[in-house]
């Protein structure tokens, strides 16, 4: 899946309605799919799940701010991912089914917090930007 | 099988009573087809779907969207017996429509997104969960007779 000039524009303009709201979004992101996918909750035990729970609040922030630079670098994604491309191979080893249930998850908080701009288009570009990233992170996986 | 709490159900239910099922069963088949443009495989004959605009706007793609989401109102009447409630509709999608289950799972989630939009903060990780229960049951369901 490529992304297109037209989905390049959406993402960006995207992000900046997100503005300063990026890591409460990711935070409210990870909540969501905490709950709604149990299985998910098996990569975090050493965390302190429960809501408001300041690491997941930490967490939430490193995944917004991974995501806001890919959108700045959306047209190399491959290189500006590829530190957090290895980490995710070599050391978390998080299963790929799990990034759509996180990029799910990512568009409903989207979608809950902007209604008006969260269009048809924007939202189909979204999920092309989310699969494009998920797909860059579990690149080096085998 | 799924199983669903009173507290799940009660969620489900004061939800499903705001929804307007035209208004959002068109718009959850219209980003279907735009969000995932392969599955307007199954809709050869529904006339223009070249664009967002246009597939957002199809009146035919509002009629089946109201048909599918009117369906859709059967699940929550039957949160105990999802497999009974929908087991002629498997036959049909597996023997005469030949739709892959995998798109019930797709639908399923677009549907959760429209929620979202429409109700916001309502529309609470909590909400979203007993959601994801439901919507998940069904593509179950609907699957449970393939063969």
């Amino acid at each position: 899946m490529v992304l297109s000039p037209a989905d390049k524009g959406n993402v960006k303009a995207a992000w900046n309605v997100v503005g300063a709201h990026g890591p409460d979004y990711g935070a409210e992101a990870l909540e969501r799919m905490f709950l709604s996918f149990p299985p998910t909750k098996t990569y975090f035990p050493h965390f302190d799940l429960s809501h408001g729970s300041a690491q997941v609040k930490a967490h939430g922030k490193k995944v917004a701010d991974a995501l806001g630079n890919a959108v700045a670098h959306v047209d190399d994604l491959a290189t500006a991912l590829s530190a957090l491309s290895d980490l995710h191979a070599h050391k978390l080893r998080v299963d790929p089914v799990n990034f759509k249930l996180l990029s799910h998850c990512l568009l409903v908080t989207l979608a809950s917090h902007h209604p008006a701009e969260f269009t048809p288009a924007v939202h189909a570009s979204l999920d092309k930007f989310f699969a494009a990233v998920s797909t860059v992170l579990t690149s080096k996986y085998r | 099988m799924v199983h669903f709490t009173a507290e799940e159900k009660a969620t489900i239910m004061s939800l499903w009573g705001k929804v307007n099922v035209e208004e959002a069963g068109g718009e959850a088949l219209g980003r279907l087809l735009v969000v995932y443009p392969w599955t307007q495989r199954f809709f050869d004959n529904f006339g223009n779907l070249s664009s967002a605009s246009a597939i957002m706007g199809n009146p035919k793609v509002k009629a089946h969207g109201k048909k599918v989401l009117t369906s859709f109102g059967d699940a929550v009447k039957n949160m105990d017996n999802l497999k009974g409630a929908f087991a002629k509709l498997s036959e049909l999608h597996c023997d005469k429509l030949h739709v892959d289950p995998e798109n019930f799972r797709l639908l399923g989630n677009v549907m959760v997104i429209i929620l979202a939009t429409h109700f916001g903060k309502e529309f609470t990780p909590d909400v979203q969960a007993a959601w994801q229960k439901l919507v998940s049951g069904v593509a179950t369901a609907l699957a449970h007779k393939y063969h």
